[in-house]
């Protein structure tokens, strides 16, 4: 199982419970700011106009709760009782409140319009930045980080990004300035009254921070909950039929009523708690008008300071728009502080190291002049390396013939732990080197550092006599072919699927590629041909077949170099043939190592190294290894424990 | 489908009763108070009579008080009956998974049952709160507010009536509009996601082949088609803010061009005026909060329809009445057998097998993949039905045990098989709840299991994580196999057990189960001839039928598909390194 030779920790499948993983903020101030800065590259006159827009809506409404006291006070009261009532002061006021009101939505209109804009074209960006750096990423960050985890960086992280520049920055400004407009207006009718109002404030966020509290424990223990249920679910699901073959339903069940009760507890608590925040904000905030009523009348009555009947009906007013916008903030700072976490670890993501290149030897398309090898544009199946001499600015091409030479390399995945020691190894152009050896022994490692997945800690990697820290990655990559053990496959038709192997293949080529791979036959029998939509990492498709496309996708990139990591997994004897004899079209001529699982594979290799923990213990043909009645021997015969 | 979901309701009855009862006293509080806000100003304020003020104030606190009350009981009553459905949706669905055959099971998908008893739940469990609180609550509201306006004045009411219309029918349309972009914005987001999480898994190969721009170039169309239908849809959603406000901002200046009027020709008063503009807000709101509740119902729809698939499942094997409890022996006989998964299926999977076999006997099975082995034992244990014929455990038809106790005596170690996270120990008990550690410890020295279980740091108490992670292919199948012969069955099936297991191990549990077990029928299904060379007899299958029965000498002389695997296997292709497993 070449997982196991990858650091890949965690059990499989096991996913934590969304909200408990990551770090927590630890400068919220900080990952704000980048957030901010992050949407501001592209958008900052957008941002301006926003929050204009914001203060403009904000404004024209404080002006319309505003007009209804003066439209009482002012044009109402007086003609009340006259015979003959002059509308046309009433008609005027109007007439301006109107095209306040017009101007608040108008602005409204463009706010929406704009962040619109804003939100969608960054969470564009942010994606498509997120997909091109992570594609830039060594491997080591996809073995070492859980594929969910990376997942969810694209589903719940990114979600909680949009909703906070959507919804929560804009309704917290829009708050802040109701908040800071109705409180001056306040200040300016009655200060006492302001006091007593503020001092309700109070109370409600002790009230409302309590319950949080109380909310925030219960919603924790609820998510623990969800992520045991939901782990016994997958586990239970997963392994339904052999809970049906031992009859075991009866306790499965018990088990998940207990699970689920526990549940139940939790998420009725936390689900209760958040829903009384909402009641007793509202009637605090009408106690908070009765105590401003009762208070204001009686000053009002006494006469005290000025303040009249009018001032506090327009003082009511404000009372009741100024505990809105509190409850408001108190919500969005809820989800701002999810979206610092989720921005931060969508930051962690771009701020990983990109794969470095420093090569600078790169493959061209040569021919052969008399003696010396020359570039050239035209395909004539001759491939050459091109070494631009960094000191003397010469340049030299070498032939890729595919020589493979490993000088005393070590290596380990982490430097603490070295899993290659001291490993020597020599292939000749075309020649065929299988790796055999026990689970762990370091065969998938090797391969691993052929095409630099990873880099060496000591020796060197020589090819085709050139350091391979000296090739562009990306060339090295092109001239090496690689089959893995676990087929991957892309969501897409058959032929492009193989073409993945060489874009520029005509349809002819992939056809002719699935005929050496021995996979034409079965292609033929899908529904659609070669036109067959594989989808679901082609679910459909039985495991020899889609070994059969994998090599196909080597075949048609027609490298010199082949790595190949033939599967364990036990398909039919006939299937296997097939596989086989596509392997063995695919290997002809080519410098080939191979993780060999199978015995006609090691049998027909020109050179076999039997590796143990790391180190390269037993090298050279079948016969002569058994000859050896060594390390090989044992694990030919079977007999290893037997003895 | 309401009617299969309302019955999980059950025990949450009183309170999916009272949640919107107290929602509706809520609303008939909240209608009340701006009327005494109103008296407040008109009687109190504006007469300068305090004794007024505080009557009303103290009334109001009243209200207030009682408004809380039903708040926070509406609130409580709202989470349990909420969370108790969700609670027993899961459960309800759960128990009925339970008595699924493996033809159900099939028909779902581990996949699909996980998704269902997850985020299809949690959904349900949102929108059913979202029903109970709101879905009475806000018509009401609207309706109560409408009702106390009509009272106050008609022709101001009248106003509200006509706004409630327009700005009714222009939420209808853009919540339409918008669902529809916005289901298809799903669907490109969702396939979206599932290309990279494709990618993900396939770094290796976009690497090894220098696809990396490629594969942005893709993932940037994609991107690129979301971000158009995102803001397609977005574009009609955000028309919303700016609708409610020009409506409400319309009925305010209405209100006090007409009010002005009636309050100057005293027919009206500006306490009455305050809170109409109050009962204003309030219908528009409730009609906003109503256009919410209809989008999420609308999008819960489908998880309802996935979770009512579960529960209206019926198991396609039970129990017959008046069942037989005891197995006599382990012989088997199959007797016209035919098989299709599919009854609308037209060639069968197993077709019209015969076969006897003795208690005590070892058979081997054999044959390429889609040859139909696994079927055919599967039927012994009544996994699946026969469609024709019969097959009969210790001389009776399967279809005449009681489940459980022919599971018990058939003993399947399947091929794709599963161990629990626990202990080494508590997953042998499966086999055995009372099974003691000595005779965990039999089984697994016969399953030749015993020896690495002692080396492992905790040995039988070391904790098997979830999957069995911690463990390697053949130790995994040597734990299966213990676990199956800790039933003591009658009737033992291997169904490609041993695969990960090297030779000689094989051969040492093959060599233990005929000395220990020599009256256990024991079935064994590989793809290595050397596993199955000694059974007493061999059944080659071949698309579903027995192509040919024997010892393995007679097979090979007469049997011509088994002679090919044989002579494929001895050529070389047999694995090379089968003793990897073996420390």
């Amino acid at each position: 199982m070449a997982a196991q030779d990858r650091p890949v920790k965690g059990p499989m499948g096991g996913r934590p419970p969304r909200g408990v993983r990551g770090p927590k903020v630890e400068n919220p101030k900080k990952e704000f700011l980048r957030i901010i800065r992050y949407v501001a590259k592209y958008y900052a006159v957008q941002m301006v106009l926003v929050a204009i827009c914001i203060v403009v809506s904000v404004l024209a409404n404080v002006q319309g709760t505003m007009f209804i006291q003066t439209l009482i006070d002012q044009y109402i009261k007086p003609m009340i009782g006259s015979s003959n009532p002059d509308f046309s002061g009433l008609l005027h006021a109007m007439a301006r409140v109107a095209v306040f009101y017009a101007i608040g939505i108008a602005c409204s209109y463009i706010q929406s319009f704009t962040l619109l804009f804003v939100t969608q074209g960054t969470m564009r960006r942010l994606r498509d930045d997120m997909y091109s750096h992570m594609e830039k990423l060594p491997i080591k960050y996809f073995d070492t980080h859980i594929h969910g985890d990376i997942m969810s960086l694209y589903t719940n992280d990114i979600d909680t990004l949009r909703q906070m520049i959507s919804q929560s920055i804009p309704q917290m400004l829009n708050s802040a300035i109701t908040i800071v407009s109705v409180l001056v207006s306040m200040i300016i009718l009655n200060i006492p009254l302001t006091v007593l109002t503020l001092a309700m404030v109070g109370v409600m966020m002790i009230c409302s921070g309590k319950i949080a509290a109380n909310s925030g424990k219960y919603f924790k223990e609820q998510q623990a909950n969800i992520g045991k249920v939901n782990g016994y679910i997958e586990e239970m699901m997963t392994g339904q039929k052999v809970v049906k073959v031992f009859c075991h339903e009866d306790k499965s069940i018990e088990e998940f009523n207990k699970l689920n009760q526990e549940l139940f507890d939790s998420a009725y608590k936390a689900n209760k708690f958040a829903n009384i925040m909402m009641p007793v904000n509202a009637q605090l905030g009408n106690l908070s008008y009765v105590l401003c009523a009762c208070v204001g009348g009686a000053l009002a009555l006494g006469n005290v300071g000025g303040f009249t009947v009018g001032g506090l009906a327009s003082f009511l007013t404000f009372n009741k728009s100024f505990n809105m916008p509190i409850n408001q903030v108190s919500m969005q700072l809820n989800s701002i502080v999810m979206a610092l976490a989720g921005g931060k670890r969508v930051f962690d993501l771009l701020d990983e190291k990109a794969e470095v290149d420093e090569g600078y030897v790169t493959l061209v398309r040569a021919k052969r002049e008399g003696d010396k090898i020359v570039e050239c544009q035209e395909r004539t199946g001759m491939w050459a390396w091109k070494h631009e001499h960094q000191a003397d600015g010469t340049v030299d091409y070498v032939e890729l013939k595919g020589e493979v030479v490993f000088d005393d390399v070590d290596f380990g995945y982490t430097d603490e732990k070295m899993v290659l020691h001291n490993v020597d190894l020599y292939a000749h152009p075309g020649e065929k080197i299988a790796f055999v050896g026990s689970t762990g022994a370091g065969k998938t490692t090797i391969t691993n550092l052929i095409n630099r997945f990873y880099d060496i800690q000591d020796g060197k990697i020589r090819y085709d006599g050139i350091n391979i820290n000296k090739i562009k990655k990306a060339d090295l990559r092109h001239s090496l072919g690689i089959v893995l053990q676990d087929t991957h496959l892309f969501t897409a038709t058959v032929m492009e699927n193989i073409r993945f192997g060489k874009l520029d293949a005509t349809d002819e080529e992939v056809i002719a590629a699935a005929k050496l791979a021995n996979a034409d036959g079965f292609i033929r029998q899908l529904p659609d041909g070669y036109q067959t939509v594989l989808s679901g990492d082609g679910a459909n498709l039985s495991q020899g077949q889609r070994q059969l496309l994998s090599i196909a996708r080597a075949a048609i990139a027609d490298p010199p170099v082949l790595i190949l990591d033939e599967a364990t997994s036990s398909i039919d004897t006939r299937t296997e043939k097939i596989v086989q004899d596509g392997m063995d079209k695919l290997m002809k001529g080519r410098t080939t190592f191979v993780i060999a699982h199978r015995l006609s594979t090691v049998k027909n290799s020109d050179c076999i190294m039997v590796l143990e923990q790391g180190r390269i213990i037993e090298r050279g043909t079948h016969e002569h290894l058994l000859e050896e009645k060594g390390k090989y021997y044992q694990l030919y015969t079977g007999n290893s424990i037997a003895q | 489908m309401l009617k299969t979901l309302g019955k999980q309701i059950k025990e949450f009855k009183k309170d999916s009763f009272l949640t919107p009862c107290f929602m509706i006293l809520e609303v008939i509080m909240e209608t009340l108070i701006p009327v005494l806000m109103g008296s407040i100003i008109d009687n109190g304020v504006e007469k300068g009579d305090m004794r007024h003020i505080i009557l009303m104030g103290l009334g109001m606190i009243g209200i207030a008080l009682v408004s809380l009350y039903a708040g926070i009981m509406g609130g409580k009553y709202g989470a349990r009956a909420s969370t108790g459905f969700a609670k027993n949706l899961r459960e309800a669905m759960y128990n009925n998974i339970q008595t699924f055959s493996f033809a159900n099971i099939d028909k779902f998908s581990t996949a699909g049952l996980v998704t269902r008893l997850t985020t299809d739940v949690t959904n349900l469990q949102n929108a059913y709160q979202m029903i109970l609180r709101m879905c009475i609550r806000a018509p009401f509201s609207l309706i109560i507010a409408m009702t106390a306006s009509f009272l106050i004045s008609a022709r101001i009411a009248s106003i509200y009536l006509i706004a409630v219309i327009i700005l009714g029918g222009a939420l209808a349309i853009i919540v339409r509009l918008a669902m529809k972009y916005f289901s298809q914005l799903f669907e490109k987001y969702d396939a979206l996601n599932a290309s990279t999480q494709e990618n993900i898994s396939a770094s290796r190969v976009v690497k090894a082949y220098v696809r990396e721009d490629y594969e942005i170039n893709k993932f940037k169309n994609a991107s690129g088609a979301v971000y158009k239908l995102g803001v397609r849809a977005e574009k009609i959603v955000i028309m919303n803010g700016p609708l409610m406000m020009f409506t409400v901002y319309c009925c305010i200046l209405l209100i006090s061009w007409v009010g002005a009027h009636m309050i100057v020709s005293d027919t009206l008063t500006t306490g009455n005026l305050t809170a109409l503009l109050a009962y204003c807000m309030n219908i528009l709101m409730s009609l906003m909060m109503l256009s919410m509740v209809f989008v999420m119902i609308t999008m819960s729809m489908a998880s309802a329809k996935r979770i009512c698939e579960v529960l209206e499942e019926k198991a396609t094997i039970c129990n017959p009445e008046n069942p037989v409890m005891e197995v006599k022996d382990g012989s088997i006989r199959f007797s016209h057998v035919t098989f299709r998964y599919n009854e609308n299926s037209e060639s069968p999977v197993l077709d019209d097998i015969n076969l006897d076999i003795k208690a005590g006997e070892t058979i081997g099975i054999i044959g390429g993949t889609g040859s139909s082995k696994t079927s055919l034992v599967n039927l012994i244990s009544r996994l699946y039905d026969a469609s024709q014929g019969s097959v009969l455990v210790g001389g009776r038809d399967v279809k005449e045990y009681d489940l459980e106790t022919l599971r018990n005596q058939v003993s399947v170690v399947l091929q794709k098989n599963v161990l629990f996270s626990g202990t080494v120990l508590e997953n042998l008990r499966w086999g055995d709840e009372n099974a003691t550690e000595e005779e965990c410890k039999r089984a697994c020295e016969l399953a030749c299991a015993d020896e690495f279980i002692q080396k492992m740091p905790e040995g039988y108490n070391t904790y098997i994580e979830q999957g069995g992670a911690n463990v390697s292919g053949g130790q995994k199948q040597r734990l299966c196999i213990a676990r199956a012969l800790l039933k003591k069955p009658c009737v033992l099936i291997l169904d490609d057990s041993t695969s990960a297991v090297d030779t000689a191990t094989d051969a040492k549990i093959r060599h233990a189960f005929a000395k220990e077990i020599p009256n256990t029928t024991k079935l064994i299904i590989a793809q290595r001839i050397s596993s199955i060379q000694g059974a007493d007899r061999i059944i080659v299958m071949n698309e579903g039928k027995i192509d040919g029965i024997g010892t393995h000498e007679e097979l090979l002389a007469g049997n011509a598909i088994y002679r090919e695997v044989y002579e494929a296997q001895t050529d070389g292709a047999r694995d090379f390194d089968e003793g990897k497993e073996a420390n």
